[in-house]
């Protein structure tokens, strides 16, 4: 029952993320230039309701739809790891114009070639992995 | 239903993203695609190389579902949602791609200078395709989160770190598409 709602949940994150262009590097680049609203009002709402829903959810102390509290997990204080990963991701966002969602949207949406993409994603995620003792965190 | 098949405006998929991210509330998980290429390293014996690998996969089958999802919400939305896939960028966005020689601007979903089948036997463009993987791979990991984890779920829990992080992106992403690019195409 609860892997046929994740496997709902996905196609709906899917089908949004193709329909609203999210998953088309012509989009990412442009959001980049700043020339259209188009990527920020996404990002910009699901911001607002999310903080919204976020808030409700703590101030209302909902309970999850299995009956447990829901957790919120604090991110650990540094800005090292976040400025740097962040700019290290921002560099390939605006490079492969795909983040890790879009990336396996693509696949389903025939466009084979994302799948160098992702080995290239699966090759990074790998070498953080050997190398990260050894960065600053 | 005409609506339907057009693309979507912004009003309604960050609705939909924030559906998204509240269905996954409620089913006492976290919104973050990216753990998911940690995962399939897991999966593909990276458990050897380093303890980073080292954990219950199975505790993530969940988002590895969504993930199989988002690919079949990929192949609905092309193959029976679409009937026009080109995107309509800014016609400045477009006029200054073709310049860079980006000629499927404003009649692509993706570029075909990078993205065409033939494209693939093209070294460069080839390399442009696994790098970018590489750094999105690379950063995403560093970073503990990409843009699902941080710049939606994160900023929506009002966390520092992910704003951090989002403005790291946003530098990369600016530094990329204005001193970068015009240096490769």
């Amino acid at each position: 029952m609860r892997t046929i709602g994740y496997l709902l949940i996905g196609i709906l994150f899917g089908i949004t993320m193709f329909k609203s262009e999210a998953a088309s590097w012509f989009r990412i680049y442009e959001m980049f230039q700043f020339k259209a609203f188009h990527m920020y009002g996404i990002i910009g709402s699901a911001l607002v309701l999310g903080v919204i829903m976020v808030q409700v959810i703590k101030r209302l102390k909902l309970n999850s739809f299995h009956g447990d509290p829901i957790v919120f997990n604090p991110k650990e204080k540094s800005i090292a790891r976040y400025l740097m990963g962040g700019i290290i991701f921002g560099l390939g966002w605006g490079l492969a114009g795909a983040c890790p969602g879009p990336m396996f949207t693509l696949i389903g949406a025939g466009f084979p070639s994302i799948l160098v993409v992702i080995i290239g994603a699966l090759l990074g995620t790998f070498c953080y992995g050997l190398i990260r003792k050894r960065l600053p965190h | 239903m005409e609506w339907l098949f057009r693309p979507w405006p912004w009003y309604v998929a960050g609705p939909m993203i924030a559906l998204v991210m509240f269905l996954l509330l409620m089913m006492g998980k976290n919104f973050g695609m990216s753990g998911n290429l940690r995962t399939i390293c897991t999966l593909c014996g990276g458990e050897k190389a380093s303890d980073f690998f080292r954990f219950d996969w199975k505790s993530q089958k969940w988002n590895l579902t969504v993930v199989l999802g988002a690919i079949i919400g990929g192949f609905i939305a092309n193959t029976l949602l679409s009937n026009n896939i080109s995107v309509a960028i800014h016609p400045e966005v477009i006029e200054k791609l073709k310049t860079l020689g980006f000629e499927s601007a404003g009649s692509a979903y993706l570029p075909e200078k990078l993205f065409s089948i033939a494209s693939l036997g093209n070294v460069s463009s080839l390399a442009i395709l696994v790098v970018g993987g590489f750094l999105v791979g690379f950063g995403a990991r560093y970073a503990g989160g990409c843009t699902s984890g941080h710049a939606i779920s994160g900023l929506s829990e009002l966390q520092w770190p992910s704003l951090i992080a989002v403005i790291g992106f946003f530098i990369g992403g600016l530094v990329m598409v204005h001193l970068i690019l015009p240096l490769l195409f």
